[in-house]
Protein backbone atom coordinates (compact mmCIF):
# COMPACT_ATOMS: atom_id res chain seq x y z
CA UNK A 1 0.00 0.00 0.00
CA UNK A 2 1.85 3.04 -1.25
CA UNK A 3 0.87 6.34 0.34
CA UNK A 4 2.61 9.60 -0.43
CA UNK A 5 2.40 12.28 2.23
CA UNK A 6 2.84 15.92 1.33
CA UNK A 7 2.75 18.45 4.14
CA UNK A 8 1.24 21.77 3.10
CA UNK A 9 0.36 24.87 5.08
CA UNK A 10 -1.94 23.65 7.83
CA UNK A 11 -2.73 20.46 6.01
CA UNK A 12 -1.28 17.05 5.33
CA UNK A 13 -2.21 15.65 1.93
CA UNK A 14 -1.88 11.87 1.66
CA UNK A 15 -2.13 10.45 -1.83
CA UNK A 16 -3.16 6.80 -2.16
CA UNK A 17 -1.09 5.46 -5.04
CA UNK A 18 -2.65 1.99 -5.32
CA UNK A 19 -5.86 1.49 -7.23
CA UNK A 20 -7.53 -0.60 -4.51
CA UNK A 21 -8.14 -0.38 -0.78
CA UNK A 22 -9.58 -3.82 -0.15
CA UNK A 23 -9.63 -6.66 2.37
CA UNK A 24 -6.15 -7.73 1.30
CA UNK A 25 -4.68 -4.27 1.95
CA UNK A 26 -6.89 -2.65 4.58
CA UNK A 27 -4.71 -3.42 7.61
CA UNK A 28 -1.58 -2.22 5.84
CA UNK A 29 -3.35 0.96 4.75
CA UNK A 30 -4.43 1.67 8.32
CA UNK A 31 -0.97 1.01 9.78
CA UNK A 32 0.77 3.17 7.18
CA UNK A 33 -1.76 5.97 7.75
CA UNK A 34 -1.17 5.67 11.49
CA UNK A 35 2.52 6.50 10.91
CA UNK A 36 1.80 9.35 8.52
CA UNK A 37 -0.73 11.15 10.70
CA UNK A 38 1.81 11.50 13.52
CA UNK A 39 2.44 14.77 11.70
CA UNK A 40 0.45 17.28 13.71
CA UNK A 41 -1.35 18.97 10.82
CA UNK A 42 -4.84 19.97 11.89
CA UNK A 43 -6.26 18.76 8.61
CA UNK A 44 -5.54 15.48 6.88
CA UNK A 45 -6.79 15.13 3.31
CA UNK A 46 -6.75 11.67 1.75
CA UNK A 47 -6.55 11.93 -2.02
CA UNK A 48 -8.36 8.88 -3.45
CA UNK A 49 -8.34 9.92 -7.10
CA UNK A 50 -6.29 6.85 -8.08
CA UNK A 51 -8.38 4.42 -6.06
CA UNK A 52 -10.95 2.84 -8.31
CA UNK A 53 -12.10 0.16 -5.89
CA UNK A 54 -12.86 0.13 -2.18
CA UNK A 55 -14.67 -2.70 -0.36
CA UNK A 56 -16.23 -2.68 3.09
CA UNK A 57 -12.91 -3.64 4.70
CA UNK A 58 -11.30 -0.66 2.99
CA UNK A 59 -14.16 1.55 4.13
CA UNK A 60 -13.69 0.28 7.70
CA UNK A 61 -10.01 1.16 7.50
CA UNK A 62 -10.76 4.72 6.34
CA UNK A 63 -13.19 5.09 9.25
CA UNK A 64 -10.54 3.71 11.61
CA UNK A 65 -8.07 6.34 10.38
CA UNK A 66 -10.63 9.05 11.10
CA UNK A 67 -10.78 7.76 14.69
CA UNK A 68 -6.97 7.66 14.95
CA UNK A 69 -6.88 11.40 14.41
CA UNK A 70 -8.68 11.95 17.69
CA UNK A 71 -10.81 14.90 18.69
CA UNK A 72 -10.07 18.22 16.99
CA UNK A 73 -8.65 16.73 13.80
CA UNK A 74 -10.70 15.52 10.90
CA UNK A 75 -10.01 13.24 8.01
CA UNK A 76 -11.14 14.76 4.73
CA UNK A 77 -11.44 12.89 1.46
CA UNK A 78 -10.81 14.07 -2.07
CA UNK A 79 -11.25 12.74 -5.59
CA UNK A 80 -13.62 9.83 -5.01
CA UNK A 81 -14.05 7.73 -8.15
CA UNK A 82 -17.60 6.53 -8.97
CA UNK A 83 -17.40 3.04 -7.43
CA UNK A 84 -15.71 4.36 -4.29
CA UNK A 85 -18.26 7.13 -3.99
CA UNK A 86 -21.05 4.57 -4.27
CA UNK A 87 -19.71 2.57 -1.30
CA UNK A 88 -19.55 5.71 0.85
CA UNK A 89 -23.05 6.74 -0.17
CA UNK A 90 -24.77 3.38 0.28
CA UNK A 91 -23.30 3.00 3.77
CA UNK A 92 -24.15 6.64 4.60
CA UNK A 93 -20.50 7.26 5.43
CA UNK A 94 -20.58 10.15 2.96
CA UNK A 95 -22.27 12.11 5.77
CA UNK A 96 -19.32 11.62 8.11
CA UNK A 97 -16.46 12.89 5.99
CA UNK A 98 -15.87 16.24 4.40
CA UNK A 99 -15.56 15.18 0.76
CA UNK A 100 -13.86 17.40 -1.82
CA UNK A 101 -14.08 16.90 -5.59
CA UNK A 102 -10.29 17.34 -5.65
CA UNK A 103 -7.53 18.17 -3.15
CA UNK A 104 -8.16 21.72 -1.96
CA UNK A 105 -5.51 24.12 -3.25
CA UNK A 106 -5.09 25.83 0.08
CA UNK A 107 -6.97 26.62 3.25
CA UNK A 108 -8.72 29.62 1.77
CA UNK A 109 -10.26 27.54 -0.97
CA UNK A 110 -11.38 24.89 1.43
CA UNK A 111 -14.97 24.47 2.54
CA UNK B 1 -29.44 -16.31 -29.52
CA UNK B 2 -26.37 -18.39 -28.60
CA UNK B 3 -25.60 -20.08 -25.31
CA UNK B 4 -25.20 -17.68 -22.40
CA UNK B 5 -21.65 -16.45 -21.90
CA UNK B 6 -20.01 -17.93 -18.81
CA UNK B 7 -16.91 -17.14 -16.77
CA UNK B 8 -15.71 -19.30 -13.88
CA UNK B 9 -12.87 -19.01 -11.40
CA UNK B 10 -11.79 -21.25 -8.52
CA UNK B 11 -9.63 -19.55 -5.92
CA UNK B 12 -8.15 -20.44 -2.54
CA UNK B 13 -9.76 -18.81 0.48
CA UNK B 14 -7.39 -15.89 0.91
CA UNK B 15 -7.84 -12.09 0.63
CA UNK B 16 -5.05 -11.76 -1.94
CA UNK B 17 -6.53 -14.57 -4.02
CA UNK B 18 -9.87 -12.74 -3.92
CA UNK B 19 -8.19 -9.59 -5.21
CA UNK B 20 -6.30 -11.42 -7.96
CA UNK B 21 -9.34 -13.51 -8.87
CA UNK B 22 -11.53 -10.44 -9.24
CA UNK B 23 -8.86 -8.74 -11.32
CA UNK B 24 -8.66 -11.76 -13.65
CA UNK B 25 -12.43 -12.00 -13.84
CA UNK B 26 -12.93 -8.33 -14.63
CA UNK B 27 -10.32 -8.64 -17.32
CA UNK B 28 -12.34 -11.27 -19.20
CA UNK B 29 -14.16 -10.30 -22.36
CA UNK B 30 -17.42 -11.25 -20.66
CA UNK B 31 -17.07 -8.55 -18.01
CA UNK B 32 -15.33 -6.05 -20.24
CA UNK B 33 -18.50 -6.04 -22.29
CA UNK B 34 -20.46 -4.50 -19.40
CA UNK B 35 -20.86 -0.75 -18.91
CA UNK B 36 -18.34 0.76 -16.47
CA UNK B 37 -20.98 1.52 -13.83
CA UNK B 38 -22.31 -2.03 -13.91
CA UNK B 39 -18.80 -3.46 -13.63
CA UNK B 40 -18.04 -1.33 -10.57
CA UNK B 41 -21.22 -2.42 -8.85
CA UNK B 42 -20.62 -6.06 -9.73
CA UNK B 43 -17.13 -5.88 -8.28
CA UNK B 44 -18.45 -4.45 -4.99
CA UNK B 45 -21.00 -7.25 -4.56
CA UNK B 46 -18.65 -10.05 -5.61
CA UNK B 47 -15.84 -8.76 -3.40
CA UNK B 48 -18.14 -8.58 -0.37
CA UNK B 49 -19.50 -12.08 -0.97
CA UNK B 50 -16.03 -13.57 -1.45
CA UNK B 51 -14.50 -11.72 1.51
CA UNK B 52 -17.30 -12.96 3.75
CA UNK B 53 -16.48 -16.53 2.78
CA UNK B 54 -12.78 -15.99 3.51
CA UNK B 55 -13.47 -14.36 6.86
CA UNK B 56 -16.42 -16.36 8.13
CA UNK B 57 -17.17 -19.59 6.23
CA UNK B 58 -13.51 -20.60 6.23
CA UNK B 59 -12.56 -18.30 9.10
CA UNK B 60 -9.03 -18.10 7.66
CA UNK B 61 -8.83 -21.89 7.22
CA UNK B 62 -7.82 -23.26 3.85
CA UNK B 63 -10.45 -24.05 1.29
CA UNK B 64 -11.66 -23.35 -2.19
CA UNK B 65 -14.22 -20.93 -3.52
CA UNK B 66 -15.85 -21.42 -6.90
CA UNK B 67 -17.43 -18.46 -8.61
CA UNK B 68 -19.48 -18.78 -11.78
CA UNK B 69 -20.88 -15.83 -13.72
CA UNK B 70 -23.39 -16.12 -16.50
CA UNK B 71 -24.39 -13.20 -18.65
CA UNK B 72 -27.89 -13.54 -20.02
CA UNK B 73 -30.85 -11.34 -20.89
CA UNK B 74 -31.63 -10.56 -17.24
CA UNK B 75 -28.13 -9.45 -16.29
CA UNK B 76 -25.20 -11.16 -14.65
CA UNK B 77 -26.19 -14.33 -12.77
CA UNK B 78 -23.65 -15.16 -10.05
CA UNK B 79 -23.18 -18.44 -8.18
CA UNK B 80 -20.63 -18.90 -5.42
CA UNK B 81 -19.87 -22.26 -3.79
CA UNK B 82 -17.66 -22.93 -0.77
CA UNK B 83 -17.13 -25.83 1.64
CA UNK B 84 -16.76 -23.76 4.79
CA UNK B 85 -19.04 -23.66 7.82
CA UNK B 86 -22.71 -22.83 7.19
CA UNK B 87 -24.22 -19.39 7.74
CA UNK B 88 -25.32 -19.06 11.37
CA UNK B 89 -28.87 -20.45 11.52
CA UNK B 90 -28.44 -21.36 7.84
CA UNK B 91 -29.84 -17.99 6.84
CA UNK B 92 -28.21 -14.92 5.33
CA UNK B 93 -27.50 -11.93 7.56
CA UNK B 94 -30.14 -9.22 7.32
CA UNK B 95 -27.63 -6.59 6.29
CA UNK B 96 -29.15 -3.87 8.43
CA UNK B 97 -26.73 -0.97 8.62
CA UNK B 98 -25.15 -0.11 11.96
CA UNK B 99 -26.65 2.95 13.68
CA UNK B 100 -26.71 6.02 11.41
CA UNK B 101 -23.20 7.46 11.45
CA UNK B 102 -22.70 10.62 13.47
CA UNK B 103 -19.66 12.67 12.52
CA UNK B 104 -19.78 14.40 15.91
CA UNK B 105 -18.99 11.14 17.70
CA UNK B 106 -16.23 9.54 15.62
CA UNK B 107 -15.36 6.98 18.29
CA UNK B 108 -18.84 5.49 17.94
CA UNK B 109 -18.55 5.00 14.19
CA UNK B 110 -18.84 1.41 13.02
CA UNK B 111 -15.85 0.03 11.13
CA UNK B 112 -17.68 -3.04 9.85
CA UNK B 113 -21.08 -4.54 9.27
CA UNK B 114 -21.45 -2.98 5.82
CA UNK B 115 -20.85 -6.03 3.63
CA UNK B 116 -24.28 -7.65 3.63
CA UNK B 117 -25.95 -4.28 3.36
CA UNK B 118 -24.03 -3.63 0.15
CA UNK B 119 -24.79 -7.11 -1.20
CA UNK B 120 -28.50 -6.84 -0.42
CA UNK B 121 -28.79 -3.31 -1.78
CA UNK B 122 -27.01 -3.99 -5.05
CA UNK B 123 -28.17 -7.51 -5.95
CA UNK B 124 -31.45 -9.16 -6.94
CA UNK B 125 -32.85 -12.68 -6.28
CA UNK B 126 -30.38 -13.30 -3.47
CA UNK B 127 -30.56 -16.95 -2.36
CA UNK B 128 -28.60 -19.16 0.01
CA UNK B 129 -28.68 -22.90 0.47
CA UNK B 130 -26.64 -25.49 2.30
CA UNK B 131 -26.29 -28.66 0.27
CA UNK B 132 -24.00 -31.62 0.88
CA UNK B 133 -21.62 -29.70 3.15
CA UNK B 134 -21.38 -26.75 0.80
CA UNK B 135 -22.66 -23.20 0.89
CA UNK B 136 -24.44 -22.10 -2.28
CA UNK B 137 -24.97 -18.39 -2.73
CA UNK B 138 -26.59 -16.98 -5.81
CA UNK B 139 -27.79 -13.59 -6.94
CA UNK B 140 -28.35 -11.53 -10.03
CA UNK B 141 -26.75 -8.22 -10.91
CA UNK B 142 -28.95 -6.21 -13.15
CA UNK B 143 -27.60 -3.29 -15.12
CA UNK B 144 -29.43 -0.03 -14.61
CA UNK B 145 -31.50 -1.05 -11.60
CA UNK B 146 -29.17 -0.06 -8.81
CA UNK B 147 -29.73 2.87 -6.53
CA UNK B 148 -28.17 5.76 -8.36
Amino acid sequence: MELLAEPRAGMLVVRAMNNRIDAAGAIQFKERMRELVQDASPRVVLDMARVDFLDSSGLGAVVAVMKLLGPGRKLELAGLTPTVEKVFRLTRMDSVFLIHPAVPENLRNAV
Amino acid sequence: MGAPAVARIVIPSDPLAVRDGLRALFDTLLLRSLPEDHRGTAEIVLAEALNNIVEHAYARDQGEIELTLMLNGTGLVCRIIDSGVPMPGKVLPTGVLPAPPDAAVPDALAEGGFGWHLIRTLSRDLAYDRVGGQNLLSFRLEAGQYPR
